[in-house]
């Protein structure tokens, strides 16, 4: 090593394991995705509100929520992108293939969208608006990827 | 409101890598150009605010790191984790208080040192957005479309503003990207994320920000004529992005409302006559100018198109060049602040807006601009 060469201390394949809870309202979600498919939401009793993902508390009304409802499973692209660099996948460690498509959708009889990747094999289909069906894993573990994607059905 | 103001600003070069400095050395530079700037030492100083994110600075209290090099042994000193204007409303508040006469705060960050998109992943919810791995990039692409999708802004529009603020930057030495460039370059630059092009995004930066804020009765021992804080403000939004409006940032234009009035601003567009906002996208220049009632709705596209926004415009923007010529986050609001206070002081050289008496600087915390904070700035109390 050179005079003049920077010292860098480099972190290594460092790694920080979570157990992160899902909570009550997110055991519920993702069991029902799981075992039935579906999508569950939380309505506010006070505004009324239906809220995906379900959580505990109403942010604008600063209330509990604990009326489950269903929603979807076909939606509307609220927004979306076609991620088109070189992104690392943060599960894996390793570069995912680009591109791919991103949404945020509104499951009909939902009042916030959610975000999930959008298929995008005729990307002049995607756009605000579209109509979209879930798609989802044959191997289902009560995750959000037991939702592969989002398909454009228009 | 003019109980306070800003007697002291001083922040190094905004660089791509900052091979030879630690954070406390970045740190030690911009507390000391602060404290030369209001000709002050660090026994004039009474308390200490530190701003850092510990992701961002791989490693937890990472605020408390950088303790010595502000000058904060054997004395009071607190931390914000988020933007640095938000450490500078912390230090606002305890002046305001009455315990203490000064406080300097800083703000500190290292891009070069990480995978940006990695520690902007880990912002999101672990359960349903971290794992389909949504970063800073692409939530902001997708709040750009449906910002456009509203506004009808254009990809030229938004070209223009990359032009506009990399054009900026020539006048400033501390800027990472000063560049001329055409609204085509913009274009043709590789596409990141629909909308976004590589021009379109700010850059990862390394750099640091210090600010001396003084009581009424203490900005008299400064060097420098004082930048009275004439109203500050801040309001959060939804935390899951799906809950929001992405097209439009109403937390924004609550705080900037309530700064407005604290300042007795009632027309802002004509009554403020420079500003420095978040532009860590072109877009997001737009849509902030809209949303704190800068502009008019739907209208920052065309204002920005007929030069308004330019230096020798009626409302300069980012004169600085931005954040689109160099982002280090977490100091990125307190330098928009530090710039303001450079254009009513007279300082900004070639950037320097015609006899400015009113300035806004504005700090953004959290994705898509879930909290904002807006500070009005005047050089007469």
């Amino acid at each position: 090593m050179s005079d003049t060469e920077h010292v860098i201390i480099e972190s290594g394949a460092a790694r920080q394991p979570f157990n992160y809870a899902v909570g009550l309202h997110g055991s519920r979600f993702l069991q029902e995705l799981r075992d039935h498919r579906r999508f569950m939401a939380v309505k506010c009793p006070r505004c009324a509100k239906v809220y995906i993902p379900p959580r505990r508390v109403c942010g604008a009304c600063f209330v509990e929520m604990d009326e489950f409802v269903e929603v979807g499973p076909q939606g509307t692209i609220g927004t979306f992108t076609i991620l088109r660099y070189a992104f690392i996948d943060p599960e894996t460690g390793v570069q995912k293939p680009v591109p791919y498509g991103y949404g945020f959708i509104r499951l009909d009889g939902a009042d916030t969208l959610f975000q999930h990747y959008i298929d995008i094999q005729d990307e002049s289909r995607v756009k605000i608006g579209a109509r979209v069906e879930p798609v989802f894993a044959d191997e289902r573990k009560g995750t959000v990827k037991d939702i592969r994607c989002f398909r454009i059905i228009d | 409101m003019d109980s306070a103001a800003i007697v002291g600003v001083g922040m190094t070069a905004i660089e791509k890598n900052k091979i030879r400095d630690g954070f406390a050395d970045m740190v030690w530079e911009a507390v000391n150009l602060a404290l030369d700037d209001a000709g002050m030492t660090i026994d004039d100083i009474d308390n200490v605010v530190t701003t850092s994110n510990d992701f961002w600075d791989g490693r937890t209290i990472s605020c408390m790191a950088v303790s010595d090099a502000s000058g904060a042994r054997e004395k009071n000193v607190s931390c914000v984790e988020g933007d640095g204007t938000f450490g500078a409303f912390y230090g606002l508040t305890r002046i305001l208080s009455g315990s203490y006469g000064t406080t300097l705060v800083t703000a500190h960050s290292k891009g070069s040192e990480s995978v940006s998109s990695l520690i902007t992943n880990a912002a999101f919810d672990p359960i349903y957005q971290r794992a389909i791995g949504m970063d800073m990039v692409s939530a902001c692409a997708m709040q750009a479309n449906a910002y456009m999708h509203r506004s009808r802004t254009t990809p030229e529009q938004l070209a223009r503003v990359s032009v506009k603020n990399h054009g900026n930057a020539r006048h400033n030495p501390k800027a990472q990207l000063p560049m001329a460039i055409t609204v085509e370059e913009v274009l043709a630059s590789e596409m990141i994320c629909d909308p976004l092009h590589k021009l379109d995004c700010s850059p990862v930066s390394d750099g640091c920000c210090a600010m001396i804020i003084a009581a009424k009765d203490r900005v008299g021992t400064a060097a420098k004529p004082p930048v009275w804080i004439k109203g500050a403000a801040f309001c959060a939004d939804a935390f899951h992005l799906g809950d929001r409006d992405l097209s439009r940032a109403a937390a924004l234009t609550r705080a900037a409302k309530k700064a407005f009035d604290m300042a007795g601003i009632t027309d802002p567009a004509t009554q403020v006559h420079v500003a420095e906002l978040y532009d860590a996208f072109t877009y997001q220049e737009l849509m902030w100018l809209e949303a704190m009632g800068l502009c008019a709705d739907n209208q920052a596209g065309h204002l920005l198109e007929a030069g308004v926004f330019d230096i020798d415009g009626t409302l300069p923007v980012n004169a600085s060049g931005g954040l689109l010529s160099g982002h280090p986050v977490i100091a990125a609001g307190l330098i928009r602040m530090a710039e303001v206070v450079r254009q009513l002081r007279g300082e900004a050289g070639g950037a320097q807006a015609k006899d400015p008496t009113v300035g806004v600087a504005q700090g953004v915390n959290g994705l898509c601009g879930q909290s904002h904070c807006v500070w009005v700035l005047s050089a007469e109390s």
